[in-house]
């Protein structure tokens, strides 16, 4: 299998995490979800580091964000399909 | 998992293979094997170290191991240090110790607990000799335990009375995705074959604690286990925080590593206990498990070497540790393994790693294959091979303190 430039954990997860170093906005990106080593294509709308997330689709703010198959956090304002995911987006439920 | 063992034959005759690994260890007094022979000079308190230092700098082959508190200390605090301290001691990769602290009194309670293992121990008051004097009659006796000790032989051992404890470090998401599921499988391959295992981290499983509960051996210890937890919430968090734990929960350099909130966190930091395992009980800081072979949960702190150190208290004797951005921690008494996932940490600080397994993220290495190669490593490092953070000199030994003294 060729080298993927995003992985996600469950099928039923809205982020993945980027797992290539020096990721370019507008990189056909090739996704494969762990579980069961199925795969997509999703495009970067920005440079995302190495470890970040990478929205799987279209989040509306209030929206809750999916992780390992989990809930772990919710969106602060809407972040579109291919964007970057992180704290300047999401937050925790808990306080 | 039945289901998995159709797919693949193979991975049926690895794991039955498991139960079969030996190591060469070192078998002490009390029956318990040790993979390190080290012999120490153990401070009681902070006023102690600088003779203790002395004493190792005197004879070469002994270790000191300073540390910050042992004074005014009262109550559960107090339990907490003396557990400490003596786990330490008894520890079986310790073959012999010196206990020097400020007056007597104490120092015998710490002489005595590890002189129960049945391992040569001898405690020294600095009050009413001085230092010098304090230094040269415990050189004596140091040297005479290091030189008992290299004549100590390995035996061979079955993999089950290896004790190996986990706590994860400067997590990120690839620790999620490779490094702790790595450790989960070595887990869920050895906890069969009988050795003992033990996590914890009780503020980093917040976000996953509804699946925590639910990997306990029964309700009732799940019920403990809980308790234990809710506890640091209410009278940890509640009655200390500011705002909110957003500052120090994710850290700084979680964040950098793309961790998000404390719940994407913790779900990560899960990954460590596997698939199958189910921890058997619930354990006070640095607390020796007493229900036999099996995972174990610790109420630790989630800072490494505070972790680790209460781990070695308990009795484990070797250490797996994983870490995404590069956490460099090591221990004086138990090697600390480090996995890395992250081919960035690879590149930059590789150093520090162990086993590489950022192959997981290339989709070149299976989490099972990545499991072998760190039951390899473990194996390797239990016959004496010296871990990354042993031969760098990381030795962080830190006491847990759970209130401030009288």
């Amino acid at each position: 299998m060729a080298i993927p430039q995003l992985l996600v954990h469950d099928r039923k997860d809205t982020v993945g995490v980027v797992v290539i170093e020096g990721l370019k906005k507008g990189t056909d990106m090739l996704c494969v979800v762990t579980y069961d080593n199925s795969s997509f294509k999703l495009k970067s709308k920005m440079d995302v580091p190495i470890g970040h997330k990478v929205a799987l689709v279209d989040i509306k703010k209030g929206d809750t964000i999916w992780k390992y198959g989990q809930d772990i956090g919710i969106a602060k304002k809407g972040i579109g399909k291919g964007e970057h995911v992180h704290v300047h987006n999401v937050k925790t439920k808990r306080w | 998992m039945a289901k998995k063992d159709k797919k693949n034959g193979k991975a049926v005759a690895k794991r039955n293979a498991h139960s079969d690994l030996k190591f060469f260890g070192w078998r002490r007094e009390n029956g318990r094997v040790g993979v390190r022979n080290h012999v120490i000079i153990l401070p009681l308190d902070d006023l102690s170290n600088s003779a203790c230092e002395a004493v190792a700098n005197n004879i070469k082959g002994t270790m000191a191991l300073p540390h910050a508190y042992g004074r005014l200390q009262f109550g559960e605090d107090l339990d907490l240090h003396f557990r400490t301290l003596i786990g330490t001691g008894a520890n079986p990769n310790v073959a012999a110790v010196v206990v020097i602290g400020i007056e007597d009194g104490w120092t015998k309670r710490v002489v005595d607990g590890i002189a129960k293992t049945g391992k040569p121990v001898t405690g020294f008051g600095i009050e009413g000799h001085g230092d010098i004097a304090t230094i040269a009659k415990a050189s004596y006796v140091a040297k005479q335990y290091v030189q008992m000790a290299s004549e100590l032989q390995r035996e061979e051992c079955d993999i089950g009375e290896l004790w190996v404890s986990t706590k994860c470090g400067e997590s990120d998401t690839t620790t999620g995705l490779a490094s702790c599921p790595t450790v989960g499988n070595m887990y869920d391959k050895l906890i069969p074959s009988g050795i003992y295992g033990v996590f914890g981290e009780t503020s980093e499983i917040t976000g996953a604690e509804h699946l925590a509960r639910e990997r306990a051996i029964s309700k009732k210890v799940g019920d403990k286990w809980f308790k234990v937890w809710k506890a640091y919430q209410d009278d940890v968090i509640e009655a200390h925080k500011t705002d909110d734990l957003s500052d120090s929960q994710p850290t700084k350099g979680n964040i950098a590593g793309g961790l998000t909130t404390i719940e994407e966190k913790a779900l990560g930091n899960l990954e460590k206990i596997g698939r199958e395992c189910r921890y058997i009980d619930v354990l006070e800081p640095a607390e020796a498990p007493r229900k036999g072979k099996g995972l174990y949960y610790m109420d630790t702190s989630s800072a490494a070497a505070e972790c680790v150190t209460l781990m070695a208290a308990a009795g484990y004797a070797v250490h797996t540790f994983p870490t995404g951005q590069g956490n460099v921690i090591g221990n004086p008494i138990v090697p600390v393994i480090k996995i890395s996932g992250n081919p960035k940490t690879m590149r930059t600080m590789g150093e520090h790693i162990d086993v590489d397994v950022s192959g997981i993220l290339r989709r070149e290495m299976t989490i099972p294959q990545a499991g072998d190669a760190l039951i390899d490593m473990i194996v390797r490092t239990a016959n004496g091979r010296l871990t990354a953070a042993e031969a760098l000199g990381h030795r962080e030994y830190v006491m847990t303190k759970l209130y401030r003294s009288a």
